[in-house]
């Protein structure tokens, strides 16, 4: 009850539940064709009469389709439950939003986990090697099913941001916006360098077993340390020091290399705790899928962009150091020299990659207005552009 | 003809701009010149700020803005792109004038430039009877806390344009609370000029 009550303060959308789409298949960027794929979704607010309020909300690496609010007797709140619910950036009172957990994932969609209809065991390394386009267009199918010929906007960030953009570039009769957040038009070896880090601790687990683990222990230690990587990458110099600086941990362990500081606790506990939750087949399959994508499909990205009239709204953070405001900045001048109507904002921030999640004020303000702008452009004119 | 509701400058740039137009605003600061362009003038238009919570304020207007330098932001966009790129209120803060300017002249068909004349007669008497550096309406900051880089008169800039060869197309000069005609450079507060090349 007490729980119900605060979740009404905080503008919560109240319960919410996870649905389910499936599909017979889809032809993948490689040419195979694979099938069937479920997708795991939920949706918040109402869709509106003309289908004009729709917004695609897109999650990043280890995202779900539970974006905002509770799950039937549930704590945990969706991960951009700051950001969705009525009044908020994405305000449900007036937008639908739709969120649905990526082809290759593990949380209901269909991925390296999932049964194999024809052998009846989970795929493990049978699964297709998939990219960010072919999980688009697996969302495409999802949009599609629910009636929506064009979207309001596709928002997301670091790995959303990548579906923001291929959505952009492969679908831009289909919506009248994206905002593409912390991200790139392509990795750079940075970024693929730790992705590989993080996908050869995997394989070096003993559990590991070439992807089939299912019927056994799963690769945790692997899958842990991946985690840790990734902890690491998405915080700022500065955000690690203020959080945990070098205080030291309660303990009695007699083990000589036991986490003595607070940062290495945070660290195991969130690599032990991401275990509980993601696959690492799905982790394996996801970062390659990253690494692989190249929004501007290895032209030049202001020729891909030429003639969109779909309006852009790019966002980054100044302690992200991942995903660095100049990889932003490369997708706003590719849109300035194709003629794309953009907006920009470098979010004064100290976060590190991990504010795309955690800096609502700002975000919020951006994303309110450019939305309402939008929206509003479309409910006086009745143009549906392009 | 003068509204109320409207800065002088930004009243005379509206008359200098053809209704339709394309504008880009370099140093767009709260977006307040440029919404009235698009209001007004039904222009299409484009804002380079660099201080974040202007571009929020930008934002909240609906308007299209980049977060950024203008001294490194303009050299990305193609020849002639633009109806008009404006400076205004923002030449005298500029690290590079020249190249930006040479800049503004390339990616813009015309460009409108407004600054602060330096050579207004209440600046020449602090100079002249208390020898320090002026503080005036149109100068409001002191001499060691001012986003000012720097300090040009309305013959300074006339100078300029003859030099590199540059069209003054149109220039307005502003007063207290009107336009001023007669001896710009001592009684203006402010310069507005409409050049190409």
């Amino acid at each position: 009850m007490i729980k119900e009550k605060k979740t009404t303060q905080n503008n919560s959308v109240g319960i919410v539940e996870t649905q389910d789409f499936t599909f017979d298949s889809l032809k993948l960027e490689s040419g195979e064709r694979f099938g069937p794929i479920t997708l795991a979704y939920e949706t918040y607010g109402v869709l509106n009469k003309d289908k004009s309020n729709a917004i695609l909300v897109v999650h990043a690496l280890s995202g779900d389709a539970h974006a905002a609010g509770v799950h039937e007797g549930q704590d945990n709140t969706g991960w951009w439950d700051g950001f969705i619910g009525p009044a908020k950036a994405f305000d449900t009172d007036k937008y639908f939003v739709i969120c649905s957990n990526i082809l290759g994932g593990c949380k209901g969609s269909t991925g390296p986990g999932s049964i194999n209809p024809k052998t009846a065991k989970p795929y493990g390394l049978d699964f297709p090697l998939i990219t960010i386009n072919d999980i688009v267009n697996a969302q495409k199918r999802l949009i599609d099913h629910l009636g929506i010929e064009k979207l309001l906007s596709v928002v997301g960030g670091s790995m959303g941001g990548q579906q923001a953009l291929s959505w952009l570039v492969n679908y831009p009769h289909n919506l009248r916006s994206v905002v593409p957040i912390a991200t790139t038009i392509k990795h750079s070896p940075q970024q693929i360098a730790f992705n590989e880090v993080g996908r050869q601790a995997i394989m070096a687990d003993s559990h590991w077993k070439s992807g089939n683990y299912y019927d056994g222990p799963v690769p945790s230690k692997g899958l842990a340390v991946a985690r840790m990587i990734g902890h690491i990458t998405y915080m700022s110099d500065k955000s690690m020091a203020e959080k945990f600086g070098r205080a030291r941990k309660e303990t009695d362990e007699p083990f000589k290399f036991t986490a003595d500081f607070e940062v290495e606790g945070y660290l195991r506990y969130r690599g032990d705790n991401f275990v509980k939750r993601f696959d690492a087949n799905s982790y394996l399959y996801i970062t390659k899928a990253m690494d692989n994508f190249d929004a501007s499909g290895g032209r030049c990205f202001e020729e891909v962009l030429q003639g969109i009239k779909a309006k852009v709204l790019v966002i980054s953070f100044k302690s992200d150091w991942l995903y660095p405001a100049y990889q932003s900045k490369e997708i706003v001048k590719a849109c300035k020299l194709a003629g794309v109507e953009t907006t920009y904002c470098e979010i004064d921030s100290t976060y590190g990659h991990d504010a795309f999640l955690l800096e609502v004020e700002e975000e919020t303000h951006l994303l309110k207005h450019f939305l309402k702008k939008i929206f509003y452009a479309y409910e006086v004119t009745g143009d549906y552009g392009a | 003809m003068a509204r109320k509701d409207i800065q002088l400058d930004h009243e005379a740039i509206l008359d200098f701009v053809k209704p339709q137009s394309s504008v880009l605003d370099l140093g767009c600061g709260n977006g307040d010149l440029l919404y009235l362009l698009i209001k007004e003038k039904s222009c299409r238009g484009q804002g380079i700020e660099i201080n974040d919570q202007e571009i929020y304020k930008c934002v909240a207007k609906g308007l299209n803005v980049f977060h950024g330098d203008v001294d490194s932001g303009l050299a990305e966009f193609n020849d002639k792109s633009f109806d008009y790129v404006v400076l205004n209120q923002s030449l005298q803060q500029i690290l590079h004038v020249d190249k930006v300017l040479i800049d503004a002249l390339r990616v813009g068909k015309k460009v409108i430039v407004g600054f602060p004349n330096f050579a207004h007669y209440k600046s020449r008497l602090q100079m002249f009877f208390q020898g320090r550096t002026p503080v005036t309406g149109a100068l409001p900051y002191k001499w060691y806390d001012t986003p000012n880089l720097h300090f040009l008169s309305i013959s300074d800039f006339k100078n300029y344009c003859r030099l590199k060869e540059i069209n003054v197309e149109r220039s307005i000069c502003i007063g207290h609370s009107k336009k001023v005609r007669i001896f710009p450079n001592i009684f203006a507060q402010t310069g507005i000029f409409l050049i190409s090349k």
